[in-house]
């Protein structure tokens, strides 16, 4: 090594988040940054949704804003907390994981990003708009998103179609970058079958959204024709047809979430080991898991429609094939069981916020089988017991891997340390608001109140007082990440370059890397990931690159 | 890389793990027998049956979820580092057997259910509920259904923006309120005037998306007297949670009792929450964005009403 590749970022650089900056690591931190703050926006809305529903009556806001407000919590959060966020870590992690300077077209990667604060503004911009944002959901079936009672062109779900094209576009030139790097960059030794588990997540969840983003780019296109230049795709007036959008939208959109969990389950994949001291159980079938995954994803989309309408042997197929998916999920958990099991488990806050996530997957798997089956979903289909399934996966699972996450990586990309006790709060808060808010939800559900209601029967108002409570736990729970954030970028202590003791590329850079990350010096892995225990080094040369690491940080 | 997992279990180990499975597997069986309790009265042939499947998810659920969560505060509670311990865990890679083994089980399992789905499926199928699509013939709309042979009463349903509306095409009459005579399959007609709409009957278990452009056949029995909610299940707009209808389900005498006297009553505006409330907001704007204006509420017989406690 040389002291190039060790030496730290040029100082005052802060300044270089607020640019067209082309370095991974910088447009990894804008995207998550960026992220978190619709992600406050988002919550905001679901403080105000959960205030309405907190009693029975429609007495807070008027119906056009609650459903303004529905509508906007969910593509908020979708389109830009979460493929932001997953992005950002892709980012950080991609390049760092197999030793790639940087990303495979700097540029196009520049440019996904800066659409995200594009079609962020035009979609806050509807609140601002005559009309109203857009109110049919983020769905937007037609044709009650076709009906447009302000008359303007420029309506809310004008801009909504616009934002999500836009944000169609820059996740496929995300998506190509994304693959394109992993094919591509790899460092010297490092075949297939020694790639980290996060990159195969990675490559499997972004050749997803390369096959079904088209379909909904193209969906969503022919329904601005339809709002804007009078055409009859989805208008059954004009011989079109509504039910044609669905398949349109849940082509991609049921796909898209194991675009979201993919990267999760790379990142509980990645950190079990560490915070077990064991080497990933089953590290070749938990990799190509991942893409039995991809392969059915594509094909159980019509379970989304069982109740409009469709033929009864289509019902059935498309159950059978989403039953399938509990395989190589299920090969996925017991792998992170395995992993856990006659380990020496230390629960740090990422591993906290893994095994937290791990449980509430496992309890949403169990109703997303319910679901799956066509005459249950018959009855909870559209009702508040999918809002709880969904908000387990994403929230109770998908969200606290990601805290997980940031939390583990936090020191690697600032050079800081997070508190752990602020940590551990958070973790706390996160797990019992995350259960008390949607568990509420399934019995809800199963009583019969439909989602996306403004106001209910009475019957119902137990269960949903306790659900509002645990949305304001969550909501206040953010305050010990956000603290911690902060507190601990501007003034944590010091990171060396390997604070969890973890094996792994990025784990042989300086806290934070260099801006070429290895430079020209990548070194030749020469063994699986996870060799904990093993007493195997990952790279040629480890000894005296982490000699001259730690050199480097006794004397900055 | 070696093959010390699973290790050698001690019998005393084993009884242990044999108790806690017997155990489990009880806690499991109660919990589908709750799982009946979370759910609406059943007042339709299908209920039965929904729930049955939805109890036997459960339990089965049940089981696989404590069986997770058990391994899960194991590991906690025994395999914890100790506290300066820095050291790594034994290097166990993997295991093909468990592979194998945690590959086919979930296999059978989810294949098993899924078995169990289509039959009841199926029977639901011969029951009635079988939707039937074609497109809307305004002839049709008129009165009767040519070409339908089954011995069911038959119902035409309008969904609005946002009121329902029933018609009775044999006895000449409409109304805001369903009625329907216990144990006797009724076929209704389900078509919208404007959006997607969803005819939902929690108490029957019983969901299906009314098309605009479309006509949907949908036939069920209902089996127990009451009064249940019909609620709007794919969203409508701005007055979708208001888009209810009540539900009475009544002896044979009542029923023709209902019908005779509906058939001589004056047609009148029938229920309509959204139109009263659209009057409401009109008088005392509120802060909000513009709306689809409601459908005038229809002119019906027999309005009913929409306060009266329901079963479900």
């Amino acid at each position: 090594m040389t002291s190039t590749s060790l030496s730290p970022e040029p100082p005052g650089s802060w300044r270089r988040y607020f640019g067209f900056s082309t370095d991974a690591k910088v447009i990894g931190i804008q995207y998550i940054v960026v992220a978190f703050f619709f992600f406050l926006v988002g919550g905001l809305l679901a403080m105000i949704i959960r205030g309405e529903l907190i009693t029975p009556a429609s007495d807070l806001v008027d119906r056009t804003v609650y459903n303004g407000l529905y509508t906007m919590h969910g593509t908020i959060m979708l389109f830009l907390f979460i493929f932001p966020v997953l992005n950002g870590l892709n980012n950080l992690l991609i390049p760092t994981m197999i030793g790639a300077p940087d990303m495979a077209f700097p540029r196009l990667n520049t440019a996904a990003f800066w659409l995200v604060p594009v079609f962020g503004t035009l979609l806050i911009a509807s609140f601002f708009v005559p009309s109203g944002p857009a109110t049919s959901g983020w769905w937007s079936y037609p044709p009650v998103s076709l009906q447009n009672p302000s008359g303007y062109l420029i309506s809310g779900e004008f801009l909504w179609v616009l934002a999500v094209a836009l944000s169609g576009i820059s996740s496929i030139m995300g998506a190509v970058n994304f693959v394109t790097t992993i094919i591509r960059m790899r460092a010297p030794g490092m075949t297939w079958f020694r790639m980290p588990v996060f990159c195969w997540t990675a490559l499997a969840a972004q050749s997803l959204q390369l096959i079904g983003l088209p379909a909904l780019t193209g969906g969503a296109l022919m329904l601005l024709f339809d709002l804007v230049a009078g055409t009859s795709f989805y208008r059954p007036e004009g011989g079109g047809d509504p039910v044609l959008y669905q398949h349109f939208f849940w082509f991609y959109s049921h796909p898209a979430v194991y675009v979201i969990i993919l990267p999760v389950f790379g990142i509980f994949s990645e950190l079990f080991p560490v915070y077990s001291r064991k080497p990933l159980f089953g590290y070749v079938y938990v990799a190509l898991a991942s893409f039995i995954i991809v392969g059915l994803g594509l094909i159980v989309w019509v379970h989304h429609m069982f109740p409009s309408g469709v033929a009864q042997w289509m019902r059935n197929l498309f159950m059978v094939t989403t039953m399938l998916i509990a395989v190589p999920t299920g090969v996925k958990v017991f792998a992170w069981l395995g992993t856990m099991w006659g380990g020496k488990i230390r629960l740090t806050t990422p591993m906290l916020f893994c095994i937290g996530g791990l449980f509430n997957f496992v309890f949403a798997g169990i109703t997303g089988i319910m679901l799956a089956t066509v005459p249950v979903d018959i009855h909870v289909s559209n009702t508040y017991f999918v809002v709880g399934h969904f908000h387990y996966v994403i929230y109770g699972a998908a969200v606290m891997g990601i805290f997980a996450a940031i939390y583990h990586w936090f020191p690697k990309f600032t050079g800081r340390m997070p508190y752990e006790g602020l940590g551990k709060l958070h973790f706390l808060l996160t797990f019992v608001g995350a259960n008390l808010n949607f568990l509420p939800m399934h019995p809800l559900g199963l009583m019969g109140m439909p989602r996306r209601v403004s106001s209910y029967d009475t019957e119902f108002a137990f269960w949903n007082v306790l659900a509002s409570l645990g949305a304001f736990l969550l909501g206040v729970s953010i305050i010990p990440f956000l603290l911690n954030m902060i507190s601990s970028w501007v003034r944590g202590p010091r990171a060396p370059h390997n604070p969890w003791n973890a094996i792994g590329l990025e784990w042989l850079l300086p806290s934070p890397p260099p801006e070429d990350n290895f430079g020209e010096h990548v070194p030749t892995v020469i063994s699986r990931p996870y060799g904990y225990g093993s007493g195997e080094p990952l790279v040629e040369n480890q000894a005296q690159i982490e000699r001259a690491l730690t050199l480097a940080e006794a004397t900055r | 890389m070696t093959s010390s997992f699973p290790r050698r279990f001690s019998p005393v180990a084993l009884v242990a793990l044999g108790f806690w499975l017997v155990l489990l597997a009880l806690v499991s069986v109660w919990m589908s027998r709750q799982a009946f309790r979370w759910l609406p009265v059943q007042a339709s042939n299908a209920a039965p049956l929904v729930d049955g499947l939805f109890s036997f998810e459960t339990g089965v659920g049940t089981f696989v979820f404590l069986a997770v969560v058990s391994v899960m505060a194991w590991v906690m509670l025994v395999h914890r580092a100790d506290k300066y311990d820095e050291s790594d865990a034994e290097p166990v890679e993997g295991n093909t057997r468990l592979e194998v083994i945690w590959t086919a089980i979930p296999l059978v399992l989810v294949m098993a259910i899924a078995w169990y789905a289509i039959r009841v499926n199926t029977t639901l199928g011969v029951l009635g509920p079988m939707e039937h699509i074609h497109l809307v013939n305004p002839a049709e709309q008129q009165g009767g259904y040519p070409g339908d042979r089954l011995p069911a009463e038959q119902v035409q349903v309008i969904a609005r923006q946002w009121s329902w509306e029933f018609r009775y095409p044999g006895a000449a009459v409409s109304s805001t309120e369903l009625h329907l005579e216990l144990d006797r399959p009724v076929t209704f007609r389900l078509v919208s005037d404007d959006v997607l709409h969803g005819f939902y009957i929690p108490a029957f278990r019983l969901k299906q998306d009314v098309i605009p452009g479309r006509a949907i056949d949908f036939t069920l029995t209902p089996t127990r007297l009451g009064r249940y909610r019909l609620r709007d299940s794919q969203f409508s707009g701005t007055w979708f949670a208001t888009n209810q209808a009540d539900v009475v389900v009544e002896s044979p005498t009542d029923h023709a009792a209902w019908l005779k006297q509906a058939a001589a009553a004056p047609l009148q505006s029938g229920l309509s929450v959204a139109a009263a409330e659209y009057r409401e907001r009109l008088n005392h704007p509120r802060v909000g964005w513009p709306t689809v204006v409601p459908a005038p509420p229809p002119q019906v017989n027999v309005p009913g009403t929409s306060t009266l406690p329901h079963d479900a």
